[in-house]
């Protein structure tokens, strides 16, 4: 993996594949300082730093809406350095990064924090910050004038906004500033001691259980507050399936809600707690869901009633998860793995199309935040991620760019790579 | 007499005692015959045999336990093993060292055998990552109390001279006990019917689903769990769960759930069991748990006895003498 500024570059041989169309036009991209000054059949060479994209396709970068990155305060995790070095192995220009940090991204300091610290990386971070001040769950957060610092979106994520008095409010409140509140959707009355789906395999394993009821009823309580107060609700990473069965319906019924779903929960059951012998690395929030509710994802997937995909990028360090598996927090990484295994349950299944997955990567989540679409277009900002859908390899520990380690998927077939990214004139090689 | 192995018996097929859901029936029997063996050894004038001298066990106690580890250390001492105790309360994130250095550092001393009993499902799994010696379980979280199935399972077969096709109830909180979850699985393996009863918030949802369809049967009502039933298996109530949302009084409770005295005069040949300890009055009533058909200090001497028997057949070792 190699980072440079790079602001001339020719990419050659590639095919530029339009999510929003669907097209696929084959063309070389010429960007200097940065900005794409001519798109084209066989481009002159003469004198440019090329790289050759052959059988591969180029798009808009790749944006992953649900991160945490740790910083502020919790840089022995994560930092956004070393977070956006993830994003960009992973394929990804552009991340939201969630506010439970130390301090929380509740003061408009933070929130200018975060986006000056980014500048000199090849990613571009978006700040989310927090519903409530202090992540409490008690009073609004200065919303406006967080946006006005540059949040593009409040949630509590790690916790739920569990007192409806207030997510009403904070619904009405963000509506005035047309910025979703993004939910993470549990009742913590039914689940709050639980470390993993509460089904079979918890009732084999002991574990205290989180039902997917518990996801499924704050879901219906955020569409009915959603219906009533006309504000944006954004369901985080959705894992159930009735809970996308919800969702497909109050769309229907023209509220506004849109949803997420991680990789993980597409990939991956709760039997892998069991069979890893209780490996930390299967504990996240939500928790992996059996079979039945990987078939309702996918069914949601396929006929748009979730808009996209992102990663819940959640790094711990290796002392933090080394222990008892109820001692151990809750999450895993995301960047690095989320493009093989979108490749690997969605595309060679045949449940999105290459077109339709990257949609859902780099379009859906800037529309559901209001953030500009990038273009492949002369004088234009060069914005771009080279990918492929077919390359079948499997992720090992090197390719881990997270400063934390916390996967499961080491040793797992991978299909589809992110081979490059290009964006503020950095250029990202991961060949 | 020492324990002797059988030319056709190759010992375990496990190196560890996690847990009792993948043993099988030539395992479990051979615990138990191996138990039955020890159980001599204990009634001698010297109760003392040297199988395991030179061998090092140290019991990690991150739970509290009075009975469970005094029957282990008097196991381990029995078989001349040397043994330290290690006592600690609450997870390692609460006590500022982790399970993982814990583990570490005592088996820097060099030991052999760890017992262990701790809060978290799955402790003992995360142990066998750590360190390379033996471990067994002695109760994890809500998972498997293995320890606690075999001495059920030999007290059993000792009244019956079987546990296949035998009717049990194991009746109570079965949401949060390990000792259920082992005997579940143990006793099915053996061929024994089981069913489970209690009230519904104290029995997990899923709880038909963890041994395959339609093997354990589940009841509500205590009569029904006690007809035909040869062995009801009472399990502790944790009073501090009572006046929850679980169950409303433990006086309900034993209105509802306790085995009273005319459940045994009517049903003849009930037996009753409880791993211990009891609370007189809510799970048993306590004429029942003084009656002459409670087994309850049968348990408890079995106890010694098969963890003897664990002991010395994980240990590896071959018998000489």
């Amino acid at each position: 993996m190699t980072q440079e500024l790079t602001p001339n570059l020719l990419i050659v041989g590639g095919t530029i594949l339009n999510p929003q169309t669907g097209s696929a036009t084959p063309a070389d991209i010429c960007i200097e300082n940065g900005t794409i000054t001519e798109i084209g059949a066989k481009l002159d060479r003469k004198g440019k730093a090329i790289y050759d994209a052959t059988d591969k396709f180029i798009s808009i970068g790749w944006m992953d809406m649900h991160v945490h990155f740790r910083e502020p305060g919790y840089e022995h995790k994560e930092t956004i350095v070393t977070g956006s070095r993830a994003a960009a192995f992973g394929g990804f220009t552009a991340v939201a990064c969630m506010p439970n940090t130390n301090p929380p991204i509740h003061t408009r300091d933070v929130v200018e924090f975060i986006i000056e610290r980014a500048e000199k990386t090849p990613v571009d971070v978006y700040p989310i910050a927090c519903v409530s001040k202090n992540r409490a769950g008690e009073s609004l957060a200065e919303m406006a004038d967080l946006a006005a610092g540059g949040a593009v979106a409040f949630s509590d994520d790690g916790s739920p906004v569990q007192n409806s008095g207030l997510m009403r409010h904070a619904l009405e409140y963000s509506s005035m500033l047309n910025i979703p509140i993004i939910n993470h959707e549990e009742d913590l009355s039914l689940g709050t001691k639980g470390h993993m789906h509460e089904g079979e395999v918890s009732t084999r394993l002991g574990l205290p259980g989180i039902s997917g009821l518990s996801e499924e009823i704050m879901i219906a309580r955020d569409i009915l507050l959603a219906e009533y107060t006309g504000g944006h609700v954004h369901v985080a990473h959705i894992s159930t399936a009735k809970g996308v069965d919800q969702v497909r319906e109050a769309k229907k019924r023209g509220i506004n809600i849109t949803t997420e779903v991680c990789p993980h929960h597409f990939a991956i059951t709760d039997a892998l707690v069991e069979s890893s012998g209780y490996h930390t690395n299967t504990k996240m929030h939500p928790p992996l869901r059996p079979q039945s509710d990987i078939d309702g994802i996918k069914r949601g997937l396929a006929d748009g009633t979730i808009d996209a995909i992102c990663t819940d990028h959640a790094p711990h360090a290796s002392f933090e998860k080394e222990v008892e598996y109820i001692a151990a927090p809750f999450g895993i990484l995301g960047l690095e793995t989320a493009w093989g295994l979108t490749g690997r349950e969605l595309v060679s299944e045949g449940v999105l199309s290459v077109s339709e997955a990257v949609y859902k990567l780099s379009i859906a989540p800037r529309e559901i935040l209001h953030l500009a679409v990038p273009e492949i277009k002369v004088g234009q900002k060069a914005n771009l991620t080279v990918f492929d859908a077919t390359t079948e390899w499997v992720f090992s520990a090197n390719d881990i760019k997270s400063k934390s380690t916390n996967t499961p998927f080491v040793g797992s077939k991978m299909v589809g790579k992110a081979w490059a990214i290009y964006n503020k004139g950095f250029f990202v090689n991961n060949g | 007499m020492e324990p002797t192995t059988d030319q056709n018996q190759t010992g375990l097929d496990h190196r560890h005692l996690l847990g009792l859901s993948d043993f099988s029936a030539r395992e479990i029997h051979l615990i138990l015959e191996t138990a039955r063996r020890f159980r001599d050894v204990l009634d001698r004038p010297i109760r003392r045999v040297p199988t395991l001298r030179g061998i090092t066990v140290v019991n990690l106690f991150f739970e509290s336990s009075t009975r469970t580890r005094i029957s282990f250390e008097l196991a381990e001492k029995r078989l001349s093993a040397d043994t330290v105790n290690f006592s600690a309360s609450g997870s390692s994130v609460s006590k500022g060292e982790s399970l993982k250095d814990t583990a570490q550092n005592i088996e820097a001393m060099k030991i052999d055998m760890v017992v262990v009993r701790h809060e978290s499902p799955g402790a003992p799994h995360f142990l066998t990552q750590c360190v390379d010696a033996v471990v067994i379980n002695a109760g994890d979280g809500a998972h498997e109390h293995p320890t606690q199935a075999l001495l059920d399972m030999l007290t059993i077969s000792d009244r019956f001279g079987k546990l296949n096709g035998l009717n049990i109830s194991i009746i109570g909180d079965i949401l949060h006990s390990r000792v259920a979850r082992s005997n579940i699985h143990g006793l099915l393996t053996m061929g024994a019917n089981v069913t489970i009863c209690g009230p519904k918030p104290l029995l997990p949802v899923h709880l038909d689903k963890i041994t395959g369809a339609g093997k354990l049967r589940i009841t509500n009502r205590l009569d029904e769990a006690l007809e035909g039933c040869d062995v009801a298996m009472a399990l502790r109530i944790q009073m501090e769960r009572q006046g929850k949302s679980l169950f409303p009084s433990t006086r309900e409770y034993h209105e509802q759930f306790g085995i009273q005295m005319h459940h045994l005069q009517h049903h003849k040949d009930l037996v009753v069991m409880h791993p211990g300890p009891v609370n007189r009055g809510v799970e048993l009533a306590s004429e029942v748990v003084d009656h002459e058909r409670a087994l309850i200090l049968n348990q408890v001497t079995n106890g010694v006895a098969v963890r003897m028997s664990v002991l010395y057949l994980l240990s590896g070792q071959t018998v000489t003498e």
